[in-house]
C-alpha cells in the first residue's frame, strides 16, 4: 500500500500542479472498538475536483467529518494548506476557508434563505455584541453588505428572487440543496466538501450540478472534494478518485484507472468466480 | 371558523396598507409617552401602582430569559439563581450586613453615616449585571456539551444550589461575626435607591420607582432588539436550530452560546437588584425554584423568542399575580358566600390561564416572526413572503 503513501502520490498529479491544497495523513478514527477510518491518506491537489466514494457504512462521511473537525482524529495529521488542522475547531477550520455540505441537508430551517446564507459569512464578520447593541455606521454597511453578497450567492447557486425571503423548511427539495450550497460559498471557501449532493436528483439534475461543480471551480477557483454514489457523476467530473471500504483506502487515481481496479470492482459488486 | 381567519387578515391587510410608514415607530412613541406620563394617572402608592413597579421589573427578567431560551433555545430551569445573585448584591453592598466594613459610595447622607458598604444603587446595579453575567458564564460552562433536557436539569441544580446556599449562608463565616447571607431572617434595611438632586426613593411614593424600572425595561428592549436583528442573534438562532450545522458553518459555539447565557443572567441580576431594593430586604426564602417556572411561563405565554411576547407574557401574568387575583377578586368567593380567598386559589388559576393559553393560542399571545410564518405557512402553502417591517 506504500504507493499511497503522500509522498509518492504527489509526484503523479493529473494537473501537474504538485500544490496540494488538502492533505490527509494517515488518519483514524475509532468509535470505542469500532474503527470507522483506518489510516487513511488523502491528497486534494489545488483547482482540482476530487471524489470519495465506496460502498455504504465506507468511512466517507466520518473522513468528512474529521476534515471538517466535528470529530477529532484518533490519530494522523490533516493539514489545508501550509497549516496543520488536526484537531482545530470546527468553526475555526471554517474561517480558514474549508466550507462543506450535509449528506442530509441541514439547512435553518425557521431562517429565511438569505438568511442562511448570511450565517455562512458570519465567520467573515467583525460585529460583536457591542456593536451590535451601538449599531455603528460599520456595522450597518457590514450588515448591508453581507445581505447584498447573499443574495448574489443565491442567484449564483440559480435559486429565484422570490425564494429568498422564504423559510428555508419551506424551499424545495432541489432549492434546499442549492441554499446550502450557497451557503458553504458565502464565507468564500478555497475548499468546498459536497456531501452527496446529487442525493435525490434524477439524472438531468445531476448532470446540472456536475456542470456547476466545474462552473464553481473555474470561476471562482475553487477546489472540491465530492462524496458521491451516483458514478456518472463521479466519473464525468473527478480528476482523482478515492475509494474507501470499511474505513481503509483501497484505491486512489484517476476514474479511468479506477474503475478498472479489481479491488473496487470486488467492494463494488463483491468478488467475481 | 377558516373564512373568519381569512377575513381577519384581509381587514389586516386593509389596515396595513392604510396606515402611514411610520405608524410602527408612531406606536412606539406613543407607548413610551403613555408609559412616562402613567404614574400620573394613578394613585402613587396604590396597589396598581406597585403591581406595575413589579410587573415591570418582571418584563427585565422574562427578557433575559427570553434570550437564552427563545433565542438560543437553552431550556435554563435555574433563572432563580440571577435574581437571588442580584438580589444579594443590593443586600451586600447598599445595606449595613457588612456591619465592619464602612465604605460609602455616593450615597445620602444617612446611608452615608452607617456602617456596611452602601454603593449608590446604579454602581450596585453594575455589580449586579458584572457578578450574575459571570455566574451565567460559569452555570453555561457544563450544559455547553449538552441538549434540550439536560441542560434544563444542569440549570435546575444551579438555581437549587444558589437557593440552598442563600438560606445556608448564614452558617458561613466571613470573620468578624459576619455571614454570607442572612438566611430566610433576610438582610433587613436595604437602602433604596438614592440619586443626588433626586432624593431618596420611598415607599409611600412609588412613581421614582416606576420611572427607573421603566428606563431599565426601555434599555432593555433597545438592546434585545439590537441584539436579535444582529450578527449574534443570527447566531443564536442558527445554534437553536441546528447546533453542527452552525459551528460548521464558523459560529463559534462556546463564545456564543456563554454570551447568551451571560446576557440572559445579567438582565435578571438587574432586576433582582431592583426587586431587593423594592422589598427593602433579601430573604432567602424569596428564591424558590417556582420564580424560574412563573418567569418561563411568562415568555411561553408570550411567544417564545419573542421580545413584545416576552413583554407581553411579563406584564399579564404579573398583573394577574399581583394585581387582578390578590387586589381585585380577591373578595369574589366571599361575595358568592364562600369562605376563601382568591390568593388562596392563585396557582390553580394560574395553571389554568397556562392551559388556556397553550390549547387555544399554543403559539404564544405575540409569536416571533419565524414561528409564526412557520405555523401559517405549514397550512397555507405556497408563495406566502415574509413581510418586512419597513
Amino acid at each position: 500500500m506504500d504507493v499511497y503513501a503522500p509522498s509518492a502520490v504527489r509526484t503523479e498529479l493529473p494537473n501537474g500542479s504538485g500544490e496540494l491544497l488538502l492533505r490527509a495523513e494517515r488518519i483514524t478514527k475509532e468509535f470505542g472498538g469500532l474503527v470507522a477510518v483506518n489510516g487513511v491518506s488523502l491528497d486534494v491537489p489545488r483547482h482540482s475536483i476530487v471524489s470519495l466514494i465506496g460502498p455504504n457504512g465506507a468511512g466517507k462521511t466520518t473522513l468528512f467529518n474529521m476534515l471538517t473537525g466535528l470529530y477529532k482524529p484518533t490519530s494522523g495529521h490533516i493539514f489545508f494548506g501550509e497549516r496543520e488542522i488536526t484537531r482545530k475547531r470546527p468553526d475555526v477550520i471554517m474561517s480558514l476557508g474549508l466550507a462543506r455540505t450535509f449528506q442530509n441537508i441541514r439547512l435553518f430551517g425557521a431562517m429565511t434563505a438569505l438568511e442562511n446564507v448570511m450565517i455562512g459569512r458570519h465567520s467573515r464578520m467583525r460585529a460583536g455584541l457591542f456593536g451590535s447593541i451601538v449599531r455603528a455606521p460599520w456595522v450597518r454597511r457590514e450588515e448591508r453588505d453581507v445581505r447584498e453578497l447573499a443574495r448574489e450567492k443565491l442567484a449564483y447557486v440559480g435559486v429565484s428572487e422570490s425564494r429568498f425571503e422564504q423559510l428555508a423548511s419551506h424551499l424545495s427539495y432541489g432549492d434546499q440543496r442549492r441554499v446550502e450550497i450557497a451557503r458553504a460559498l458565502a464565507s468564500d471557501p478555497s475548499l468546498l466538501l459536497l456531501d452527496e449532493p446529487t442525493a435525490g436528483m434524477n439524472p438531468q439534475e445531476s448532470s446540472a450540478l456536475t456542470d456547476f461543480m466545474r462552473k464553481l471551480r473555474d470561476e471562482l477557483s475553487l477546489t472540491i472534494l465530492l462524496i458521491e454514489h451516483d458514478m456518472r457523476v463521479v466519473m464525468g467530473v473527478s480528476e482523482r478518485i478515492t475509494v474507501l471500504d470499511y474505513g481503509e483506502k483501497i484505491a486512489e487515481g484517476p476514474p479511468a484507472e479506477v474503475r478498472s481496479n479489481p479491488r473496487v470492482i470486488e467492494a463494488y459488486l463483491g468478488k467475481q468466480g | 371558523m377558516d373564512e373568519l381567519v381569512a377575513q381577519l387578515k384581509e381587514w389586516r391587510g386593509a389596515l396595513e396598507r392604510a396606515l402611514p410608514w411610520w405608524w410602527h415607530r408612531a406606536i412606539v412613541v406613543a407607548l413610551l409617552a403613555f408609559g412616562v406620563v402613567l404614574p400620573f394617572l394613578v394613585s402613587p402608592a396604590g396597589d396598581f401602582m406597585n403591581a406595575t413597579v413589579i410587573a415591570l421589573a418582571y418584563v427585565v427578567m422574562a427578557l433575559g430569559l427570553n434570550i437564552v431560551v427563545g433565542f438560543a433555545g437553552l431550556l435554563d430551569l435555574g433563572y432563580v439563581a440571577f435574581y437571588a445573585i442580584g438580589a444579594y448584591c443590593i443586600g451586600w453592598f447598599g445595606s449595613g450586613f457588612f456591619f465592619r466594613a464602612h465604605v460609602h459610595v455616593l450615597v445620602s447622607k444617612v446611608a452615608s453615616t452607617l456602617p456596611g458598604i452602601h454603593l449608590n444603587f446604579l454602581l450596585i446595579l453594575l455589580c449586579a449585571v458584572v457578578i450574575t453575567s459571570v455566574a451565567g458564564t460559569l452555570i453555561g460552562l457544563p450544559t455547553l456539551r449538552l441538549r434540550g433536557d439536560y441542560i434544563a436539569i444542569v440549570t435546575l441544580a444551579f438555581g437549587e444550589i444558589i437557593g440552598v446556599t442563600a438560606v445556608n449562608g448564614q452558617d458561613i463565616h466571613l470573620g468578624g461575626g459576619q455571614t454570607l447571607t442572612a438566611g430566610n431572617l433576610g438582610i433587613p434595611a436595604v437602602d433604596p435607591p438614592y440619586f443626588p438632586g433626586i432624593g431618596q426613593f420611598t415607599q409611600l411614593n412609588l412613581r421614582p420607582w416606576y420611572w427607573l424600572i421603566f428606563a431599565l425595561v426601555v434599555i432593555v428592549l433597545f438592546v434585545n432588539l439590537r441584539v436579535r436583528d444582529s450578527r449574534l442573534g443570527r447566531a443564536w438562532i442558527a445554534l437553536r436550530e441546528d447546533e453542527v450545522a452552525a459551528v460548521s458553518m464558523g459560529i463559534p459555539l462556546v463564545r456564543t452560546k456563554l454570551l447568551a447565557y451571560a446576557m440572559g443572567a445579567a438582565f435578571g441580576g438587574m432586576a433582582g437588584a431592583f426587586l431587593g431594593a423594592l422589598y427593602t430586604s433579601v430573604n432567602a426564602g424569596q428564591f424558590a425554584f417556582a420564580f424560574s417556572i412563573f418567569v418561563l411561563a411568562m415568555i411561553i405565554v408570550g411567544g417564545l423568542g419573542s421580545i413584545w411576547g416576552a413583554v407581553v407574557g411579563a406584564l399579564s401574568l404579573s398583573y394577574i399575580n399581583y394585581y387582578l387575583i390578590p387586589d381585585v377578586l380577591n373578595g369574589v368567593p366571599k361575595d358568592f358566600g364562600l369562605n376563601f380567598n382568591l390568593t388562596q386559589l392563585s396557582f390553580g388559576i394560574y395553571g389554568f390561564l397556562l392551559v388556556l393559553v397553550m390549547v387555544l393560542r399554543p403559539q404564544g399571545l405575540l409569536p416571533e416572526r419565524r414561528r409564526r410564518l412557520e405555523l401559517t405557512e405549514a397550512v397555507g402553502g405556497g408563495e406566502t413572503l415574509l413581510e418586512e417591517p419597513s
